[in-house]
């Protein structure tokens, strides 16, 4: 299964950054006379309203999807990992006020959230991810609070602190390395919902606009054709549920293989 | 118990009052302004100041959270810029839709994903847990939208077996009126007995809310076997099984008590994503609920009633967890404990 | 009573444990004494059809490693009954004491009475209707060994019995479960790796490492027997 995800998941990646030499037609090539055509040897997905290639678009989609994806999980988890840090190890009042912050953002249906900051900032691939980043750090923020928690009460920590290292230096040396594998497992276990959300956020309008190639974006601009011209929608759709269901498989691959014990509630 | 249930509280009203200043702060940056949004574009400089001195927009941010809050708290969730109704008044008419739709959806992924759960966890590592844990793990990578058209098209607009959109026929509102008591349809028309609105409604439901009930059914079968399989590995499952019980008895009478509580607690998680979720499946399939409403609200920018739906949303959110923690206790008896 | 033979307890293809021979007879004590890891649980388990071997083991007339699962899961309680090292996680935290013994005496067609197992062991029947978080370690043993004899066991498989309770604690079980062996002539396995505790009680020891066994104790236990088999293993 591990495997299936791992390979699935390199053909997408190697696909979309092959774009430019793989894909047949410019991701923009407006074609007013050849609109609407269904699949066929010289557009493998068929065009769209415009009489863009759309295989040609799927594969430079899957560049914005990946970038979304990875500057969310980035920056979500570098924000989460270092108040979670703080708030695990220090405690006090510190924690106390980090995690109920953490709380108040949990509490908050994510998604609502992320479309709530949409609608305020423009529609731009940005605004996507930052939307989505701000609901996601919490996730990265608990868990790494929780590890930081249990490590600092461990007897070669009290044993450091008893020698007098630093604070700083024990969260650098011992909480941090102990974190990184449970981050590492739910960061791929979330990029199939950050691809997913993203996906949302743009079929609403709220994300990528028009030229650039966005798969949630294609979907939308598809579906009042759907009746008539199936494969405006079909093809960027299976590409969301193709990447979504790699990462998901290979999320729960490594969460098998490293961390077994842990069942995750998102 | 009753000192847990005061300090659960106390957390839940904690979270209700910092969404409550989320939700502000993410309003005041709207930009457009809310005073020609009401008062129109073609309004005169005397009545957009009358619009701002409605709303309170000249007053220091901190003195409008308070107000804002002592509205809320009042019923008052202000009036509605679109449709020039209080924002309660639409929501209390929007929300039951969703509810209905969210909870039909929630019945099936349980229903679904409870067993299949539990069957993939019997046959851990066999062709049927294979079968579960693929099947699932597709479920949660569908977008909800894309779904909800595919579906439509194929079993709504092209094979015709199920109603394209509605919640019910129109022509029944004439036909057989329905009265309305909690505004949840399926609900009164069982109350009153008008069966050809309940069953047109349960129709108009059944592909809306299997679209909805797929992700929740994925995850729960995931955690259910997850859970399961980390029970059967727990002392208790040894014993039971060198005391001669059979594996589906350990499995169903033992374990999976023990087991409920992270579904249970899951259940509270998936329960808010799915309101969001049936948003887009909503408008899709053009039911009455929160999403057709969320929706014009974002497209007008009318902030009251975008904050109302958050609101609403979020303290549904919290309620619904408050829930599941009281109901832990009676699932395991552990909890009460703490 | 049992019988045991060229038994090979095995994880995959690695060999956990090897018993060449061991008997108990009903009203007998024999304990396996060995560090932790020497494959001793491994051999309780494999007793009761519950772990991979091969080779022969004979309980109350059942060729456990060849016995069908209808046979094993009635050998499994009703004949010999197991008692874990960790009380309280060894009963199903989310049913009461009294709802698992009653599930326990269907399941194996035995009718007995609760109460009267509940004595035996000294316990209070009204701890029936506590769960499991609600009973203290020493309790949650007893009660072990109350469904082994309400379900009618000749043979009682203990895996550490009293490793997690406190010393006082062990006493009473140890005291209890000696008890009940002369009265009612059971034969008791137990693994242990506490050999001063072991002494006191077992007829006979067995003493493993490493998953082989490396000598057999026979009461009463001389100095000189002991050093012969530590002794040898530095």
């Amino acid at each position: 299964m591990r495997r299936l995800g791992a390979f699935l998941l390199a053909l997408i990646v190697l696909a979309s950054l092959a774009a430019p030499w793989l894909a047949p037609y410019p991701e923009d090539a407006v074609d007013p006379l050849s609109s609407l055509l269904p699949p066929s040897p010289e557009h493998w997905f068929g065009t769209d309203q415009a009489g863009r290639d759309i295989f040609s678009r799927v594969l430079y989609g899957g560049q914005t999807s990946l970038l979304i994806a990875i500057a969310v999980l980035g920056s979500s988890a570098l924000v989460g990992v270092a108040l979670g840090m703080t708030a695990g190890y220090a405690g006090g009042w510190l924690r106390d006020v980090i995690m109920r912050v953490t709380d108040i953002f949990l509490a908050f249906p994510a998604l609502l959230l992320s479309v709530a900051l949409a609608v305020v900032l423009d529609p731009t691939v940005t605004t996507v991810i930052v939307a989505i980043a701000a609901t996601w750090w919490p996730w990265y923020a608990r868990l790494s609070m929780s590890v930081a928690a249990s490590v600092s009460t461990r007897p070669y920590v009290d044993a450091a602190r008893c020698l007098g290292v630093p604070a700083p230096l024990i969260v650098v040396r011992h909480v941090l390395p102990n974190s990184l594998t449970p981050v590492l497992v739910q960061l791929s276990l979330d990029a199939g919902g950050v691809i997913l959300t993203a996906a949302a956020l743009s079929y609403l309008g709220l994300g990528a606009q028009d030229p650039i190639a966005e798969w949630g974006l294609m979907v939308e601009q598809g579906q009042s054709l759907i009746s008539t011209n199936w494969w405006v929608v079909t093809f960027p759709g299976l590409a969301i549920v193709l990447t979504a269901f790699a990462f998901n498989v290979l999320g729960e691959g490594l969460r098998n293989a490293l961390d077994p014990r842990r069942t995750v509630i998102k | 118990m009753v000192g847990y249930l005061i300090r659960r509280l106390g957390q839940a009203l904690l979270v209700v009052a910092g969404v409550v200043t989320l939700t502000f702060v993410i309003m005041r940056l709207v930009p457009g302004d809310p005073a020609v949004a009401y008062a129109g574009p073609k309004a005169t400089p005397e009545q957009l100041a009358a619009a701002r001195e409605r709303f309170g927009l000249d007053d220091p941010l901190a003195v409008q959270l308070v107000a804002y809050l002592r509205d809320l708290l009042t019923g008052d969730w202000g009036t509605s810029l679109h449709s020039r109704q209080p924002v309660l008044d639409d929501l209390a008419l929007a929300f039951p839709a969703s509810l209905e739709l969210v909870g039909t959806a929630l019945v099936i992924a349980v229903a679904v994903g409870l067993p299949v759960g539990v069957l993939a966890a019997r046959f851990k590592t066999r062709f049927p847990d294979f079968v579960v844990r693929v099947g699932s793990m597709l479920a949660v990578s569908f977008p909800v939208f894309w779904l909800a058209l595919a579906v439509q098209t194929i079993f709504a607009t092209g094979l015709g077996w199920f109603p394209v959109a509605g919640e019910y026929d129109g022509d029944l509102d004439t036909a057989s009126p329905l009265t309305l008591w909690t505004n949840i349809t399926v609900v009164d028309a069982l109350i009153t007995g008008n069966w050809p609105i309940l069953t047109s409604t349960l129709w108009h439901l059944v592909l809306p809310a299997l679209v909805v009930a797929a992700y929740p059914a994925g995850v729960i079968a995931q955690l259910t076997r997850a859970a399961l399989i980390e029970e059967s590995t727990q002392d208790h499952a040894r014993l039971a099984r060198a005391l001669g019980f059979r594996e589906s008895t350990i499995l169903t009478r033992f374990s999976l008590r023990a087991a409920l509580n992270p579904v249970l607690a899951l259940i509270a998680l998936v329960f808010a994503y799915s309101i969001v979720n049936g948003f887009l499946v909503e408008a899709i399939f053009n039911w009455p609920g929160l999403g057709r409403y969320a929706t014009t609200s974002i497209r007008s920018h009318d902030t009251p009633a975008i904050a109302g739906v958050t609101l609403l949303v979020a303290v549904v959110y919290v309620l619904a967890n408050l829930v599941v923690d009281l109901l832990q206790g009676v699932v395991d008896p552990r909890a009460r404990a703490r | 009573m049992i019988e045991v033979s060229d038994l090979e307890v095995r994880y995959g293809t690695h060999v956990a444990a090897s018993v060449p021979a061991l008997t108990v007879r009903p009203g007998e004590c024999v304990a396996i004494v060995g560090e932790s890891g020497s494959g001793k649980s491994s051999t309780l388990m494999a007793l009761l059809g519950l772990a991979e071997a091969s080779g022969n083991v004979t309980i109350c007339g059942v060729d456990v490693l060849r016995a069908g699962p209808r046979e094993l899961r009635r050998l499994r309680g009703s004949k010999a009954a197991l008692v874990m090292q960790s009380p309280q996680a060894a009963l199903p935290p989310t049913t009461r004491l009294g709802a698992f013994m009653r599930r326990a005496l269907k399941l194996h067609g035995v009718r007995a009475s609760m109460e009267e197992a509940m004595r035996a062991v000294l316990l209070d029947p009204a701890l029936l209707r506590r769960y499991p978080h609600e009973i203290s370690g020493g309790q949650a043993q007893r009660f072990a060994i109350a469904l082994a004899i309400a379900l009618g066991a000749e043979v009682i498989l203990a895996d550490e019995p009293t490793s997690a309770l406190d010393v006082t604690v062990q006493a009473e079980v140890i005291a209890v479960l000696q008890r009940l062996r002369a009265e009612r002539d059971l034969a008791v396995l137990m693994v242990s790796h506490d050999l001063a505790l072991v002494s006191t009680i077992a007829d006979r020891i067995v003493v493993m490492k490493d998953g082989q066994v490396v000598g057999t104790l026979t009461h009463p236990y001389t100095r000189q027997e002991l050093e012969a088999v530590f002794g040898a293993q530095g």
